[in-house]
């Protein structure tokens, strides 16, 4: 902020306590029951483990610099891609809002003092690190070349690579999964501050309700898709491969039936986080909250029906694929109303571009390239010629990376002050974000053009006439890995050196912001009393203050 | 296929020009849509920023019209594209009745494909220009993805049933085939050429290949060698004027008798019992490699079809009709059957849905 930001002098008196200095021992960590410490801990595994997977990307982009593949054996290179995709998927980009954000505001956005279940919550992460012990395990004993996908038979029976330890982590990590939704679902129902209706929820509550109710509902259909895999490959029972009576497609159907809605729990988490930014950093309410809230719960439910558009070459029917094809579209009508809904929340407000707020702006741009794009594949005429190329690699990165990761990494600058009670660098943030922003482009436009060429995924050589744009990827590549070595500097840094954040820097009308930062353990003194609707910045007094919200 | 610098693949086939037509279109409509959200936000952002820390905007009510104008506007344009997508969709799941077929078979990790005259060729493939090409593909192993990006035109290719792919090439010339579909270490060394010939020049391409013989004949020769002719004609059904019938089943229900039907009662003989046959067939699954069985249909085919425009043997210069009773490089197809070949046409089976595979 350019100003120095609003600090109530009831607030903020020394040698407070908070969630932070409230034990500093290892076990004091390790035992907590604190949804706060829970979500740092979630953190930090989970940055750990998105940089074991940017390490397999940056083998990926290493080897493609050479059409004849730089790395020696394309055995090393199928295990890098394999990896990054599964690390990725499940070890980052799934747990990445929900876990650390979502732990950590849901309650404080309620009015609420922890989760309903704060042991279910420090058992999650057990699960979680568990399974990301298993899949390092797997990684060291010499790593998995099936793909995330594991399209079958090729896993079941012709792998010859750790299979089934790798699913084995994942049916682990999918429990963790499961018990954070739960979780979040029966705290959001049940622990809400008295007068906070559900229209005066936070959209990013919202977003993080439409996504427990993928996890509850989509991940065990993953789990047993695994263990069916798992028995295959182990007893030799015939059920995906054709050789034993089985139906190969019946795999996809299945594995798909998950990893479809499993976007939508990487992007949604993300909405929330914009809806929350965007409508501060205007100072307005959101531009149709309703919309807004509702198309999260439409992009929930018809996110359920769409994974057969993953199949429209893998020889289904196609009448099957026409049905697709129309769930497919009718899916972005809600992804359009939302970025609609955040663009016309700015008009005729206060914009402040600070560095939350830049990668929000950011995140609009790349998103609405990944969704349009997604909408040319769900297109069967299209889709049968871009699919398994870089261009549905260039998609899913565009909504991915452009997409979570930046709503993340939005999310953690935005509450950064919250958790930590320190200020980063706002002039070192806004580099980042603008080198993140040149290097996704760098990295991932290319591809878009390549695979309209035609070039497929998962080769570890091609053509040479791909070359240039191999190239150009990777030079993005490389300036996207400073965009995002970059806050982890910077950040880390404020930790020690940072200013104090005072407890609400961005002025912000959300609950989570009304009581002290970092906030003490039980969050508020007192259960606060919710009056009037979310965002209701038009109803602040003339000098600035806000209007309270908190009261006895 | 040249290795030149490009932005945007040839144009080599049919499909190629209605692909990229829809493309354009959907790559306008993205075009806008994002300049326009980039264009607000940025406009929004500098136009309303932020002067002073003290302020606080008015509230601005939402407006219902705006909304339903965003919802409108992107539905109807979605629409169009529903529409034009599925009907290039329909139409390549449709392959024309003259078109010439050709086998494949795609194996860890190389692409095998035969023509109907004999030649058989590893991850090249000769085709004639202007002529429509008609690929019956499967796998001996994994799932594999043959695809054609000059052609517009990509196929899964799955081990246990018959897909299909068609195109018809409008300029000669060289272009990448591609395994789009991870199947192993050497994924990306699946990947071979298709050429494109004027129809003379394949003509004499396919006069100069004679060391392969026909599928047929090889065809013929494992019905021999497996002891097929010991029933079939006697104790199980007679193959002749086979393909492409209407076939009665034990449970009353009738099916075609396509390559699908064909090949999956010589793995899975119990599966579709003829109506007034027991279940004394043994399964041929894991005796026979792909490209046998794909033999075994073609001498099964050749002993004459409902339909005469699927039989092979068409040659370049177009289609033509074997009578089935031709003897094929000296085997008879009727040395070994009792029965006549006629049976009746199957009508309007060659529905576009036909490569349905699931019921």
């Amino acid at each position: 902020m350019s100003s120095i930001p609003y600090i109530p002098a009831e607030f903020d008196p020394p040698a407070r306590a908070t969630y932070l200095n409230a034990g500093h021992t290892i076990r004091s960590w390790l035992l907590t029951k604190d949804h706060k410490r829970i979500g740092i801990l979630y953190m930090v595994t989970i940055t750990l483990m998105f940089m074991v997977a940017a390490v397999a990307a940056a083998m990926i982009r290493i080897n493609l610099l050479s059409p004849a593949g730089l790395l020696r054996e394309p055995t090393i290179y199928n295990r890098a891609f394999t990896l990054h995709g599964i690390v990725m998927v499940w070890w980052f980009l799934v747990p990445s809002i929900p876990t650390t954000l979502g732990n950590f505001l849901i309650p404080m956005m309620i009015g609420a003092r922890d989760l309903a279940f704060p042991r279910l919550n420090l058992a999650s992460w057990y699960l979680f690190t568990i399974s990301a012990v298993m899949i390092l395990a797997v990684l060291i004993f010499g790593g998995v070349d099936t793909g995330w996908t594991f399209y079958t038979p090729y896993s079941s029976l012709f792998a010859n690579t750790h299979v089934t330890l790798t699913v084995a982590a994942i049916f682990v990590n999918g429990f963790s999964s499961i018990f954070t939704g739960l979780n979040f679902i029966v705290t959001i129902h049940k622990m809400r501050a008295p007068g906070l209706t559900w229209f005066r929820l936070p959209l990013f509550c919202w977003a993080m309700y439409a996504t427990s109710v993928i996890f509850v509902l989509a991940t065990p259909v993953l789990a047993i898709t695994l263990v069916l895999l798992a028995v295959e490959r182990i007893l030799r029972i015939g059920i995906f491969d054709p050789a034993l009576g089985g139906d190969p497609i019946l795999f996809q159907h299945l594995f798909w039936f998950y990893s479809h809605p499993v976007v939508y729990i990487q992007i949604l988490p993300t909405f929330g986080v914009a809806s929350e930014i965007i409508t501060n950093m205007a100072r307005k309410r959101p531009f149709g909250y309703k919309a807004i809230a509702f198309s999260s719960l439409a992009i929930m439910l018809i996110g359920f029906l769409v994974w057969g558009h993953h199949m429209f070459d893998a020889g289904i029917s196609p009448y099957s694929g026409l049905v697709f094809s129309i769930l497919s579209f009718a899916v972005a009508i809600p992804t359009a109303v939302k970025i609609f809904s955040w663009t016309f929340t700015l008009y005729k407000g206060s914009v402040a571009l600070e560095t939350p707020m830049l990668y929000m702006v950011g995140f609009m741009g790349l998103f609405t390239i990944g969704g349009l794009t997604g909408v040319m594949l769900a297109t069967l005429g299209l889709d049968v010629h871009m699919h398994d190329t870089y261009f549905v690699v260039a998609h899913f990165h565009y909504v991915m990376v452009g997409g979570a990761v930046m709503g993340y990494l939005g999310g953690v600058h935005y509450w950064w002050p919250k958790i930590t009670g320190k200020m980063y660098s706002e002039f070192w943030g806004k580099i980042a974000a603008g080198i993140g922003f040149i290097g996704f482009n760098l990295t991932f436009f290319p591809q878009y053009i390549m695979g309209y060429l035609g070039m497929p995924r998962r080769y570890f050589a091609y053509p040479p006439e791909f070359q240039v744009y191999h190239v150009l990827s990777t030079a993005g590549a490389s300036i996207l890995a400073i965009g995002y070595f970059m806050p982890l500097v910077y950040l880390l840094y404020s930790l020690k050196y940072g200013r104090d954040a005072g407890p609400n820097p961005w002025r912000s009308m959300s609950l989570e912001w009304q009581t002290p930062s970092p906030p003490p353990t039980e969050n508020f003194e007192k259960t606060p009393v919710i009056s009037q609707p979310p965002y209701a910045y038009d109803l602040q007094s003339p000098m600035g203050a806000p209007a309270p919200v908190v009261s006895t | 296929m040249s290795n030149a610098f490009r932005i945007f693949p040839e144009q080599a086939s049919r499909n190629a020009w209605n692909v990229d037509a829809l493309f354009l279109f959907e790559f306008l409509v993205s075009c806008f849509f994002v300049f326009l959200i980039a264009g607000l936000v940025l406009y929004f952002s500098l136009k309303y920023r932020r002067r002073s820390d003290d302020d606080v905007p008015a509230y601005t009510p939402t407006s219902t019209l705006l909304e339903l104008t965003y919802i409108f506007i992107p539905a109807s344009l979605m629409v169009i594209m529903f529409f034009w997508g599925g009907w290039i969709y329909i139409r390549n799941k449709r392959p024309p009745a003259n078109a010439m077929q050709i086998n494949v078979v795609g194996k860890q990790w190389m692409w095998k494909l035969q023509h109907p005259e004999g030649p058989r060729e590893i991850n090249t493939l000769h085709v004639p220009v202007g002529r429509p090409i008609k690929l019956v593909l499967t796998s001996q192993d994994v799932i594999h993805d043959f695809g054609i990006p000059d052609f517009r035109i990509k196929q899964d290719v799955i081990p246990g049933i018959y897909v299909t792919e068609w195109f018809e090439a409008t300029r000669t010339g060289e272009f990448h085939l591609f395994c789009n579909q991870y199947c192993g270490d050497l994924h990306s060394r699946m990947i071979g050429s298709v050429i494109v010939m004027q129809p003379a020049a394949y003509q004499s391409w396919l006069e100069g290949r004679t060391a392969d013989e026909p599928a047929a004949v090889s065809g013929s020769r494992l019905f021999q060698s497996y002891g097929c002719a010991t029933c079939h004609g006697q104790r199980a059904p007679s193959l002749a004027g086979l393909y492409m019938s209407l076939v009665k089943l034990n449970d009353g229900t009738t099916t075609i008798a396509d390559e699908q039907y064909l090949r999956e009662s010589i793995v899975a003989p119990a599966n579709k019992l003829v109506a007034g046959f027991g279940p004394i067939m043994p399964t041929y699954q894991g005796q026979l490699s792909e490209e046998q069985i794909f033999d075994l249909i073609e001498y099964i085919k050749s002993l004459g079809a409902a339909m005469d425009n699927t039989i092979p043997g068409a040659s370049a210069a177009g289609p033509q009709t074997r009578p089935s009773t031709q003897p094929v490089n000296g085997y008879h197809p009727d040395l070994l059957l009792n029965q006549p070949p006629a049976r009746e046409p199957p009508g309007s089976n060659q529905s576009p849905l036909q490569q349905d595979r699931r019921p």
